[in-house]
């Protein structure tokens, strides 16, 4: 080696640590760790446990095991694509996840056998493949699925979360380069359920993945929606539709991190709140780091607030480290009925109240008919008519 | 056989200097096959008095009444308006992002009607009213109002006029943004409403265009919150020729 090439050597190491090319200063970018340590209990002071009702969690953040029979598990679909577990380590476990909160890190300490589900290289699946997740009334479950996309497959993995219990769940998700895969999560939990989840995908070079979060039911839902990207191309669409009724807290946090080139994110998130103490919260935080050029990100939160009593917060971040980008940019409103929309249903014959219902009915159906996948969509639109049915119908708004 | 009968009625709003008188005392009697032109220079309260018979919140009645077939409009519900047989087509029909137009017409058809219409002549009255307006098949699967032209927010109203089938139709400024084709479309929609038997129509325009295409029985110049002069069709020739000066010089 030349003076001249340690010298330039030198230079690219003083512009890469000046690029901060490797490390952000960020609280969007949190410190992650498999050690529980590092994830000391909250006292909701914290920037990403403040939103959240600790008290309410009735200990899904203490570190204990799983309690016996704390969850049935069914399968969906073709049970063939469930390979196997993973230890901790194991790969792909870990290639896409690590902790980066206190509930995410008990996930994986608690499961020593993360559940693998693997759709081989140019494997397309007209059918969804899932489980079914259902907790027993006063138990703690941790459970760690990892799902792995080859390259040029194409699949949709669904995970339906009913029943009662604690549960702390981690989904951990590799996108291969060129595949397509959709991820959707159910919250479909009785009202007395806690439920802290966390979903990483890391999405590879030219891939399409998708994350489509429902969540009605359950006492305190928190789940971290997180994505980054393994090469330039990926495409990431991170959906969200929930209903919250009285004395329930949803809290959707999502987090995609552009650090690769020409990637792209959209993420739309739409809620409706009901009834005393109904508490939704919606963290949406987008970094876009130096080295991301000529990407393109969106994000959206809408929130409509039937009556008295709810909360809507919603946070859009946007941390900028380049302005070499296609786009960026986000948008967030909470608010009432709309009285023009109302009354123009309305001079056309049609109830006050079936206007409403209609009116919501389109608000959600506005993100549902963006899925593509018509038996979800429906499934969809029938899960929506029947929460209007059973909290819109009936009551005067 | 019905009437709408609109006696001395008189509306405000409230601004932020307090309530303002807009209609100051309007008396129209529209009968069953007749269509009466209300014209009037801009801010002369055609668009109040439009929104009062249908039910706008905005508006607060503070004396008069308008009543249908002896009914009294102003003790009923929006809803209950449109369905006593009142039909209000808008100037600017609101978006509902996410509800199809199938789905809306259904709805309101279902609710004016006290139950679902037939599948099967329905789906057939649907197509056949959006082809008659020049809309096309796919437009029922698009959502209301969202992302329409003006003039296919305009035509959808009056394809609703035809399928919801009122007993009075008041058309606020339906004419207003449309070129010469999509007038006559219209145009001939609201005539194919007129031609069944004893529909009333409340014609509020701002220009005499829309008349050539949509002969009225009567022609009422508003200004300044009233009918300042009442005549047959050649009152809208009159105004063709001389405009709205002669009034407004009057009214000041």
């Amino acid at each position: 080696m030349t003076v001249t090439d340690a010298a330039a050597e030198q230079t690219a190491d003083a512009v890469a640590s000046a690029l901060e090319v490797d490390h952000v200063e960020s609280h969007l970018h949190p410190v992650s760790s498999f050690d529980l340590a590092d994830h000391p209990m909250p006292t909701g002071r914290e920037e990403i446990w403040r939103f959240t009702p600790l008290k309410r969690l009735a200990g899904a953040l203490d570190d204990a095991p799983d309690d016996t029979d704390a969850l049935t598990v069914e399968t969906i679909g073709d049970a063939s694509y469930v390979v196997g577990t993973l230890a901790p380590g194991q790969h792909p476990r870990g290639a896409a996840l690590v902790p980066d909160d206190r509930a995410s890190a008990l996930a994986s300490r608690h499961a020593p056998e993360a559940v693998h589900v693997r759709v081989p290289a140019d494997t397309e699946l007209d059918e969804p493949i899932g489980h079914r997740l259902t907790g027993a009334a006063g138990k703690r479950s941790h459970r760690h699925t990892v799902i792995e996309a080859g390259t040029h497959s194409r699949a949709t993995y669904v995970l339906d979360h009913r029943g009662s219990g604690v549960h702390a769940g981690n989904v951990e998700v590799v996108v291969g380069d060129g595949a397509d895969l959709t991820v959707v999560t159910l919250q479909d939990w009785d009202d007395d359920a806690v439920h802290v989840g966390t979903h990483e995908a890391v999405v590879g070079r030219d891939a399409r993945y998708r994350h489509i979060a429902v969540t009605f039911g359950g006492s305190v839902v928190r789940t971290s929606s997180n994505v980054h990207y393994a090469g330039p191309g990926g495409d990431a669409e991170l959906l969200g539709l929930y209903f919250a009724d009285a004395g329930q807290h949803f809290e959707h946090r999502l987090f995609v991190d552009h650090n690769a080139p020409r990637t792209k994110s959209n993420v739309v998130y739409k809620g409706a709140l009901q009834g005393e103490r109904a508490r939704t919260v919606w963290i949406g935080n987008v970094l876009i780091r130096k080295v991301a050029e000529g990407i393109e990100t969106y994000e959206e939160n809408r929130n409509l607030v039937l009556t008295d009593g709810c909360q809507a917060d919603s946070v859009p971040n946007l941390e900028i480290e380049t302005g070499e980008i296609e786009g960026a940019g986000h948008a967030s409103a909470t608010a009432r009925f709309d009285d023009e929309q109302l009354f123009y249903l309305r001079s056309r014959g049609v109830s006050d109240e079936e206007s409403r219902r209609l009116v919501l009915h389109g608000f959600f159906q506005d993100l549902i008919r963006k899925i593509g996948l018509p038996e979800l969509e429906e499934k969809l639109t029938a899960a929506v008519e029947d929460e209007l049915a059973r909290n819109v119908a009936g009551k005067v708004l | 056989m019905s009437t709408l009968q609109i006696t001395d009625l008189q509306v405000s709003v409230d601004t932020e200097d307090g309530p303002k008188e807009i209609l100051k005392g309007v008396t129209l009697t529209i009968d069953s096959g007749e269509t009466h032109a209300i014209m009037g220079p801009n801010g002369s309260g055609k668009s109040t008095l439009a929104y009062s018979i249908a039910g706008h919140p905005k508006y607060t009645i503070t004396g008069g009444s308008v009543t249908l077939d002896g009914e009294d409009v102003l003790a009923m519900s929006v809803d209950e308006r449109a369905r006593a047989g009142l039909f209000l087509a808008m100037q600017y029909p609101v978006e509902v992002p996410g509800v199809s137009v199938a789905n809306f017409l259904r709805t309101a058809k279902t609710a004016i009607d006290g139950e679902a219409p037939k599948l099967r002549t329905w789906v057939k009255d649907v197509n056949g009213a959006l082809e008659k307006l020049n809309l096309d098949s796919s437009f029922s699967a698009r959502s209301v109002n969202e992302g329409f032209s003006g003039g296919e927010k305009k035509r959808h109203e009056i394809a609703q006029l035809e399928l919801l089938d009122p007993k009075v139709a008041i058309l606020d400024e339906t004419d207003s943004g449309l070129d010469i084709d999509a007038l006559k479309v219209v145009s001939e929609g609201v005539n194919r409403f007129r031609e069944r038997e004893g529909k009333g129509v409340l014609l509020i325009t701002h220009y005499t265009r829309i008349l050539r295409y949509i002969q009225p029985d009567r022609v009422h110049v508003f200004v300044d919150g009233k009918v300042a002069e009442s005549g047959g069709p050649e009152l809208a020739d009159k105004l063709e020729a001389e405009g709205y000066e002669s009034y407004l010089g009057a009214s000041v």
